[in-house]
């Protein structure tokens, strides 16, 4: 397991440098830089422009600009912002919260709604809700998350007063009950795409569980038909689910780009879209190093656990 | 989402005059006494000194970050640096100077400045404090034009007081300097320029560092609270303010990155105030339709115009120029795409500017005449329909930011109607970051659709982008992006600029204005608005053409009773 581990962890190292020199190249190919922004300021002059160039230090060759945000990274500064100058980690800390909050809620609205779909849509196999469940799932993937969100707002706040159109409190009134009212509507949005792929999911884990031989040997025995498909199918079903959650943690992300942006939720989605609107690099490459840390761990969490929810599993 | 340097991407229409006239800011001191003390509540009435009721949230699409006045900065940033801070006078809605830190606008007839405007002295308004309790004196004025001017420090804009030399504290509340030579437009410049605090920022260490950074201490009416980072800004009344109000409590900042969304806020009255970037003009008739709620089109110092790269060899004949003028359909593009909100306009000037020269020839749509032009001028229709002369074609490109859909609207139709006298264009957009970069600024464009601003503030020098000296292309510095190059008109803005007297100036700027409409090197179509609302109770809001937020008079709003 620790050898395991710590190849995992090489790995990971590895992976993050190629994903952040892709990263980097990628960004600077973008034409423009941080400075366009200022380029129409009334008043704003050519050398005010090639002396900002200058004080950013963007004038140096990117290589060198690479290789010296790397080596700062492996000291662990992770640079400060063009636009404010706030170091990049006090930036996606301020934000983190916020982000984890709505993806957490989302999770749980996933395996529980799209847990409970699934089974009941494997036990009950082509029946009307099986059918209904399946268009609805379907329905679900496809619709733009980013209009779903803004019917969400216009049909329950503008339309029917019940929930906030967005932000996550109202300034000055940051009581849980109204947080958790404000968490509602992203949360929803956020959640719907995970929730139909967790059901799709569990409902083949479950079809695959159920045609095993030992489920029919259990029915055979006279146990319950309930005990059957809580001990014997439900458990077994929910092995590869800890994969699929482990996956899941980048559409999670990429789905809070935009539930972030309807909602005017202060998380790490918007701050990474307004950042690249600055072009501001620091933040950029930050929040894509700490992203793919992100993923990175998921994956290992969902392997480590597998095999402590399967001893039958060992990892080399 | 991100903005760039042509600002808000939908213009709205002409200025609705604000319901009552505020007394200025230049008398702040004076008029807070001359206020009758028995002022009453009523709708209109302004509140009494010292009375302050409720809070003002400000709706915004873009946040703010940068709290240090002097650093590059965007639009929003300004809107919050305007309430925390001072400058030593500010511009009011009709262009005039108004003292804020200072006690009087520097004139020759006052002293303030010598004859050939090379000598400046500043009296400064004594018992002012910063907000932690701090007083305010000359020391901190010489600071921040020495921090400005400090090599490693990243200012925004060093233009004017580059210039500056030989700062004497005289008093705690008289500076005096030197101008290496006379900027007329440093009137403006020190307009937008927000003293920051010597006894915080100059107590050792990199300003860059500093904690002000985070918790900025100004002058301003407003005091830093605290910032939730992502979301919102809270500031609250300074009870010491030296000037009028504030007559509310808090001010809060709330940033709603989509356009939409803001709107829906606004709507469901979660904001008070929609300001940058405001309502789209697409949405204009069914904003003056929320109830409670009241929407203006608040002019905005941007000339949106088709620049020519008048380098492009078809682009040197004056035919050419005046018949791509002649084949646009302005009127119409106004109507239908813009909504009919922004105003047409023939010259580079926002019409609210002093400098303003309102006798211009007006343009009229006339295929006809274009065509002749371009016959008389011996450019006869070749291959496909398209006019060639000496082997060179009419056939050339148009470029704006890509996904600014009635920008590209625009576009498609100037095509048809260009199409019409034997003109091919083809439309090659880019994302922002792109088109305002080099390829803008280093003229790689054949033609460019943009909003730009030609003054300075509120004052009309257009030398950055219509000198020759600007031409960032050949001269490696300025912003004269359509490398217009007119000997006569380089004279009149040089000596402009060195002109004390501002009814000289006013005549000399008219005949720029004469003459870059008669060369056409850019095709004007209209003065950017940008449509933004207040609750019907709120008075006060007054849209000011001279700076880049209209939260500059918040001090003076109100929630009436």
């Amino acid at each position: 397991m620790s050898g395991f581990l710590l190849r995992r962890l090489a790995q990971s190292i590895v992976l993050l440098w190629i994903v952040s020199m892709i990263g980097f190249a990628l960004l600077h190919l973008t034409p423009g830089g941080p400075l366009s922004q200022f380029t129409n300021t009334p008043g704003m002059t050519d050398e005010d422009l090639q002396r900002l160039t200058a004080q950013m230090g963007l004038d140096r060759p990117l290589p060198v600009q690479y290789l010296e945000w790397f080596g700062r990274l492996l000291t662990g500064d992770w640079g400060r912002s063009y636009r404010d100058d706030t170091p990049v980690l006090l930036v996606i800390g301020s934000r983190l919260g916020a982000t984890l909050q709505l993806m957490v809620t989302a999770t749980l609205i996933a395996v529980l709604v799209g847990g409970f779909i699934g089974v009941v849509g494997a036990v009950r196999r082509y029946s009307f809700f099986d059918q209904l469940v399946t268009v609805g799932a379907m329905i679900a993937l496809s619709i733009p998350t980013f209009w779903f969100g803004l019917m969400v707002i216009y049909v329950f706040s503008v339309k029917l007063g019940w929930l906030p159109p967005g932000n996550i409190s109202p300034v000055g009134n940051e009581s849980l009950i109204v947080f958790l009212h404000h968490l509602i509507g992203p949360s929803m949005v956020l959640g719907l795409v995970t929730t139909a792929i967790w059901s799709r999911f569990m409902r083949s884990s479950m079809l695959d569980v159920i045609n095993q031989d030992y489920v029919r040997t259990a029915r055979a025995k006279g146990v319950s038909e309930r005990i059957v498909l809580v001990r014997h199918v439900l458990r077994n079903a929910l092995l590869p689910m800890i994969t699929i959650a482990g996956l899941e943690v980048p559409t999670l992300l990429s789905g809070a780009l935009v539930t972030e942006t309807v909602f005017t939720w202060p998380g790490m989605g918007r701050l990474f879209l307004d950042s690249i609107g600055y072009r501001d690099y620091p933040v950029v490459m930050g929040l894509l190093t700490f992203t793919a840390i992100l993923v990175i761990i998921g994956n290992l969490l969902a392997d480590v656990l597998y095999v402590v929810a399967d001893p039958r599993i060992r990892l080399q | 989402m991100p903005r760039h340097p042509d600002g808000p991407s939908k213009p709205a229409s002409g200025l609705i005059l604000p319901r009552r006239r505020f007394l200025q800011l230049a008398a702040a001191g004076a008029a807070a006494t001359a206020l009758p003390g028995s002022a009453a509540w009523a709708q209109g009435a302004r509140p009494p000194k010292g009375t302050r009721k409720g809070q003002v949230v400000v709706g915004i699409s873009q946040e703010p970050t940068v709290f240090n006045p002097l650093r590059a900065r965007i639009e929003v940033d300004e809107g919050v640096h305007m309430n925390l801070f001072s400058p030593l006078w500010s511009i009011d809605a009709k262009g005039n100077l108004v003292p804020q830190l200072a006690t009087e606008i520097p004139t020759v007839e006052n002293g303030g400045v010598s004859a050939d405007g090379l000598q400046w002295r500043i009296k400064l308004r004594p018992g002012v404090t910063w907000h932690d309790g701090a007083p305010f004196s000359a020391e901190d004025v010489k600071y921040t034009l020495d921090l400005i001017n400090d090599t490693s420090f990243p200012a925004m804009l060093r233009s004017g007081h580059n210039l500056v030399r030989d700062i004497k504290i005289v008093s705690p509340t008289e500076i005096t300097w030197r101008m290496e030579t006379f900027f007329a437009p440093y009137f403006s410049v020190l307009a937008w320029t927000y003293i920051v605090p010597k006894h915080i920022l100059g107590a050792g260490g990199d300003p860059k560092d500093s904690p002000f950074n985070n918790k900025p201490v100004g002058t301003g009416p407003f005091k830093w609270v605290e910032r939730r980072p992502g979301d919102h800004i809270v500031l609250e009344a300074n009870d010491k303010f030296y000037g009028e109000g504030p007559f509310i409590e808090k001010l809060i900042f709330k940033y709603i990155p989509d356009l939409t969304v803001l709107k829906t806020q606004f709507q469901t009255g979660a904001i008070d105030h929609i300001g940058l970037q405001g309502i789209t003009a697409d949405n204009y008739d069914e904003a003056k339709k929320y109830a409670g709620r009241k929407v203006t089109a608040a002019p905005l110092p941007f000339i949106e115009a088709i620049v020519l790269n008048n380098e492009r060899p078809y682009f040197k004949e004056l035919a050419v120029r005046q018949a791509l003028y002649y084949g646009m359909d302005k009127a119409t593009i106004i109507k239908d795409i813009f909504y009919d909100v922004p105003r047409p306009t023939e010259t580079y000037l926002p019409q609210e500017s002093w400098g303003y020269n309102p006798n211009l020839p007006k343009h009229s749509y006339d295929v006809a005449r274009a065509k002749k032009l371009l016959d008389d001028a011996g450019w006869k229709p070749g291959a496909g329909g398209v006019r060639e002369k000496n082997g060179m074609k009419l056939d050339f490109t148009t470029s704006t930011t890509a996904g600014n859909h009635l920008r590209e609207q625009t576009q498609q139709f100037l095509q048809q109607g260009w199409q019409q006298i034997g003109v091919k264009v083809t439309i090659k957009n880019f994302p922002p970051a792109v088109m305002w970069g080099d390829f803008w600024r280093k003229g790689q464009f054949d033609t460019a659709m943009a909003g730009s601003v030609y003054s300075v503030g509120s004052d009309p020098d257009p030398s950055e982008r219509l000198s020759s000296a600007s031409i960032s292309a050949k001269t490696g510095t300025g912003q004269n992006t359509s490398q217009y190059s007119n000997a006569e008109v380089d004279a009149l803005l040089k000596a402009s600029q060195n002109e004390v007297d501002r009814a000289k100036r006013k005549a000399n700027y008219f005949k720029v204005q004469e003459m870059v409409r008669a060369d056409l090197p850019l095709l004007p179509i209209y003065q950017w608005s940008m449509i933004e609302g207040v609750k019907s109770g709120l008075v006060g809001y007054e849209p000011n053409v001279n700076y880049r937020s209209n939260c500059w008079n918040i001090n003076t709003w109100y929630w009436a009773s």
